[in-house]
């Protein structure tokens, strides 16, 4: 540590304890698990339809978020156009918004009394309390992970090798496919499994806007919330596997030695 | 710099709230009591603070076994009110209950409907296309919502399955849902957002309402104080104001 120049001793323990305040609950949820029935804990039927649910609506909204942004980190990156970071404020709005406000804000807008809703409930497109409606709210918090990865990973990237592809004749489809985004694998792979992982742990904008129903709406983390109040063991199991799901997605972006976003 | 730190901290610490501040004559007391009491005890808390000089009632409101799992886990809290008895069991079992629980309060289920909404009528409950919401059957609400409409034979599928009673209501008034069953209290605090339906008789299944004294920071005597003025007479006009029943 003293042979850096600018990492004076002092700056040990403020570091420490931010650390432990990130690694200490994890600590304090494994200690709480009970090993013993975790097995029946996490395989009753209403964690297996919440469990099931979770990873088929992830799954739908991170494929939603690879058609939609892809494109649009692309065109973010590539334009230097003033409205470009204007476009690109908006992209980063459900970052730093409570999720349970982006909730609010998709009701308003999908929801049956909403300012689109009304009209989608008149063509017979009723979103409100389907499934469809929390992969909505997962695509909504989970986008801007995949955009804001991806854009930076294009910036990034040496734009010589697609303007060769180009000179050498290749149309702006081919030279995209085959060279930019092979270019920006790593950054594309980051985004989409960090987008997929937000939309699995996504709570507060689903409960608002899409309900609370077994197998249709309950994902796995509206399931936690509920069994808290009634079977606290089966809500500390469930955590647990969210835990491990999350490690799991960090072991497979983070990358020793480099920054993967 | 190790000046600047430690200013720094004590900022932090001053404006989370952190550390002794100047000694304060005022006595807290702190209320958990179900979102269904919310009206009635915002009003309730009022007047006893009139009645006891320096005494400031803190109240907290939310789901009862939500706020149950809170108490169990040590959430300082010197009374705990619920929606129903069950609830208040959980309480009684984890030893924080400082004297037997009273029922100070009755409560009943009824259909609240989305204003200029499809339901009319109970058996509009099942009519093609109609969104009803209930309360979780794990929380008092959803339990007691559902054996009303088992005891009036209607048979509804519900679209969601709420966290707490407050949250039902609001899928109503906001027009997201048709209708949902809540209490009647709650029907009488949405005023003209939501229209009530009365059940038939043998399905309005009654709740009782227990208040109890807990283990927490206050004084034992002005928690005691407390659960016996909103038990007692003078509280009644408030609870019957509200539509809570006498138990």
């Amino acid at each position: 540590m003293r042979t850096r120049p600018d990492v004076p001793a002092w700056i040990v323990p403020p570091a420490l304890i931010g650390w432990a305040l990130l690694a200490l609950p994890l600590v304090g949820l494994v200690l709480r698990v009970d090993w013993r029935d975790f097995g029946s804990l996490v395989t009753t039927e209403a964690s297996r339809a919440a469990l099931w649910l979770s990873l088929r609506t992830a799954s739908a909204s991170t494929v939603l978020c690879l058609l939609l942004g892809v494109p649009l980190a692309l065109v973010l990156a590539r334009s230097t156009a003033r409205w470009a970071s204007a476009v690109r404020a908006v992209v980063l709005v459900p970052l730093v918004l409570p999720p349970v406000v982006g909730g609010i804000a998709l009701l308003a807008t999908f929801g049956r009394r909403g300012w689109l809703g009304q009209h989608l409930e008149v063509l017979g497109i009723e979103i409100a309390f389907t499934t469809v409606a929390v992969v909505l709210a997962q695509a909504f918090v989970s986008l801007p992970f995949l955009v804001v990865t991806l854009e930076g990973a294009l910036r990034a990237a040496d734009p010589g090798y697609a303007d060769v592809a180009a000179t050498l004749g290749a149309a702006p489809g081919r030279v995209l496919g085959r060279v930019t985004l092979p270019l920006v694998a790593p950054g594309l792979v980051a985004g989409t499994v960090l987008s997929f992982a937000r939309a699995l742990g996504e709570f507060g904008a689903t409960v608002t806007f899409a309900g609370s129903l077994q197998g249709v709406t309950r994902s796995l983390p509206t399931e936690i919330y509920l069994q808290r109040e009634v079977d606290p063991d089966a809500a500390i199991a469930l955590s647990f596997l969210l835990v491990a799901v999350a490690v799991a997605v960090i072991a497979l972006v983070h990358r020793p030695g480099r920054s993967p976003w | 710099m190790r000046a600047h730190a430690a200013a720094i901290l004590a900022s932090v610490l001053a404006l989370s709230g952190c550390g002794a501040g100047p000694a304060s004559t005022e006595r807290t007391l702190t209320v958990l009591a179900a979102a269904s009491l919310a009206t009635a005890f915002t009003e309730l808390a009022d007047e006893f603070e009139d009645e006891h000089a320096g005494v400031d009632v803190r109240l907290s409101f939310g789901g009862s076994s939500s706020l149950a799992a809170q108490i169990a886990e040590g959430a300082p809290a010197d009374v705990f009110a619920a929606a129903d008895e069950r609830t208040m069991s959980l309480v009684a079992d984890v030893g924080v209950a400082r004297a037997e629980a009273v029922v100070f309060a009755t409560n009943t289920v009824q259909v609240a409907a989305r204003r200029d909404g499809p339901v009319k009528s109970l058996q509009d409950l099942v009519g093609p296309g109609v969104k009803v919401v209930l309360c979780a059957p794990q929380v008092p609400c959803g339990a007691a919502a559902r054996e009303a409409l088992d005891t009036a034979g209607i048979e509804v599928e519900p679209v969601s399955e709420e966290q707490s009673v407050a949250d039902v209501l609001g899928k109503v008034a906001s027009g997201e849902a048709d209708a949902g069953v809540v209490y009647r209290t709650d029907v009488l605090a949405a005023g003209d957002r939501v229209t009530g339906l009365e059940l038939p008789g043998p399905a309005r299944v009654v709740t009782r309402c227990p208040v109890v004294a807990l283990d927490g920071p206050a004084d034992e005597a002005l928690a005691a104080e407390f659960v016996a003025f909103v038990s007692g007479r003078e509280a009644r006009a408030t609870l019957d104001a509200a539509g809570f029943g006498t138990p």
